[in-house]
């Protein structure tokens, strides 16, 4: 018999998942989803569940020094309105779902449903995002892109939870997130990118790719990145199609009932050259 | 075995077990709320919407043990109020229900947006509307409405 419990705090939370086998359960917007069956049916979870949705210390937007720092169980629709999210944060968080599952869904949710499709990830993985992980032995950090190992798998154990998001704080010239899906609310991924450039005095001070639904976790290379880096912006638009190379092999879609792996791979390759080309010198530079 | 206690439409309710029941079966066989359908069951269409502490939210996807110590109003609570029947009368000006299937999940995203921005651009009253699906009118007649609705309920949102 699965055991279903709602925790008074955190620390009866992390109580449970030191002493058993137990799933968290954030807003539910996913695993209600993967277990649905017949109407008027309990939904049939494999293990125990924890339902924390409701904490209150896991939820919240933090400002702190270069930093801004969110509670894992902060629905999405909070971080849409906040001025202290990156743009680029917000960016994705508008392009995901509807208003009614913003409602509910959360950050932490997104990143620990991990989906090679989760659309919160690509720009995390672009920020250097971190996850705070909380058991009743103390806590540790980890980058979002160590955290996450493929489809659904994390480097988390039993005993720990998700409770916080890390982002650091940073300027770019030009940033975009663009995601392709069958209808504008309410569609998964068929393929996204979230890419960011520093454009400095007509030269790339910082380049940031990140692709998401194209391979079992979000590409980034920081290496082909940073091999840009110093480059005239002419140099790297003259470049594009040998930027482009660098990254085929990066691109492994799959067939699934989204989409095909041919389109996805040349979708994917086709949205980093558009914002490569769109990249022009900064008139003036805002946020410094 | 634990008890879920909510606000329903108004009144204080405790439901016993089935934490892992979906919100939407228990409005709908526990307290017989038809207002909110079962449509895509997923969280697509928006036919079981409900309004959480004044927020649209998809009941299909809310498990009763999210609901502990919400405020939730389905559209048979939300229709006593001068708002819905602003909105009714703008949905009926428009031409904005058909088979009627979606209505009361358009009416509770109609509400949930105005809630929170009384005066809506078009663009933004679409995305408002963005997770409810319609067959019927082609949506135009409905953001229409919610439009017509925001200008004549002037201050009641």
């Amino acid at each position: 018999m699965v055991e279903h419990r709602i925790p008074e705090n955190l620390n009866e939370a992390l109580k449970l998942l030191y002493h058993g086998d137990y799933q968290v359960m954030a807003g539910g917007t996913d695993l209600m989803v993967q277990r649905r069956s017949l109407s008027d049916t309990p939904l049939d979870f494999p293990k125990n569940m924890v339902y924390c949705a409701h904490l209150q210390e896991l939820r919240g937007i933090r400002k702190e020094a270069h930093r801004v720092e969110i509670g894992a169980m902060t629905p999405l629709e909070d971080l849409l309105c906040h001025p202290d999210v990156p743009s680029l944060v917000r960016r994705a968080i508008g392009e995901m779902a509807s208003p009614a599952i913003r409602h509910v869904a959360t950050l932490g949710g997104n990143i620990a449903n991990a989906s090679p499709a989760g659309d919160t990830l690509p720009v995390l993985y672009l920020l250097d995002a971190w996850a705070e992980l909380r058991s009743l032995a103390g806590s540790r950090m980890i980058l979002i892109r160590d955290l996450i190992t493929g489809p659904r798998a994390l480097k988390i154990h039993p005993e720990e939870m998700l409770t916080k998001i890390g982002i650091p704080e940073m300027h770019f010239s030009h940033e975009t997130f663009v995601k392709v899906g069958g209808r504008q609310a309410d569609a998964i991924s068929k393929v996204s990118l979230a890419a960011a450039a520093d454009i400095v005095e007509g030269k790339v001070s910082d380049l940031r790719i990140a692709f998401g639904a194209v391979a079992p976790t979000v590409v980034r290379d920081e290496t082909l990145e940073g091999a840009w880096e110093g480059a005239t912006l002419s140099e790297l638009k003259v470049g594009v199609w040998r930027l482009l190379d660098m990254y085929v092999p990066l691109i492994r879609p799959i067939d699934d009932q989204r989409s095909g792996k041919h389109y996805r791979h040349q979708v994917a390759l086709n949205l980093l050259r558009d914002f490569i080309e769109s990249l022009s010198e900064p008139t003036s530079e805002p946020g410094r | 075995m634990a008890n879920v206690n909510f606000v329903l439409n108004h009144t204080p309710v405790a439901v016993e077990g089935g934490l892992n029941r979906r919100l939407l079966d228990v409005l709908r066989t526990d307290f017989g709320l038809k207002g909110p359908k079962e449509g895509c069951g997923e969280g697509e269409c928006g036919a079981c919407a409900v309004l959480i502490d004044h927020r649209i939210v998809n009941s299909c996807l809310m498990p009763l043990a999210n609901c502990e110590g919400k405020d939730i109003v389905t559209i048979e609570g939300f229709s006593e109020t001068e708002r819905f029947t602003v909105l009714q009368k703008a949905y009926s000006e428009c031409g904005a229900v058909q088979c009627g299937f979606c209505t009361p999940g358009m009416i509770l995203a109609s509400e949930s947006l105005l809630h929170a921005n009384p005066h809506p651009t078009e663009e933004e009253v679409r995305i408002g509307l963005s997770g409810n699906l319609c067959r019927c009118t082609g949506y135009n007649m409905i953001v229409k409405a919610v439009l017509l609705a925001a200008k004549e309920g002037e201050g009641l949102w």
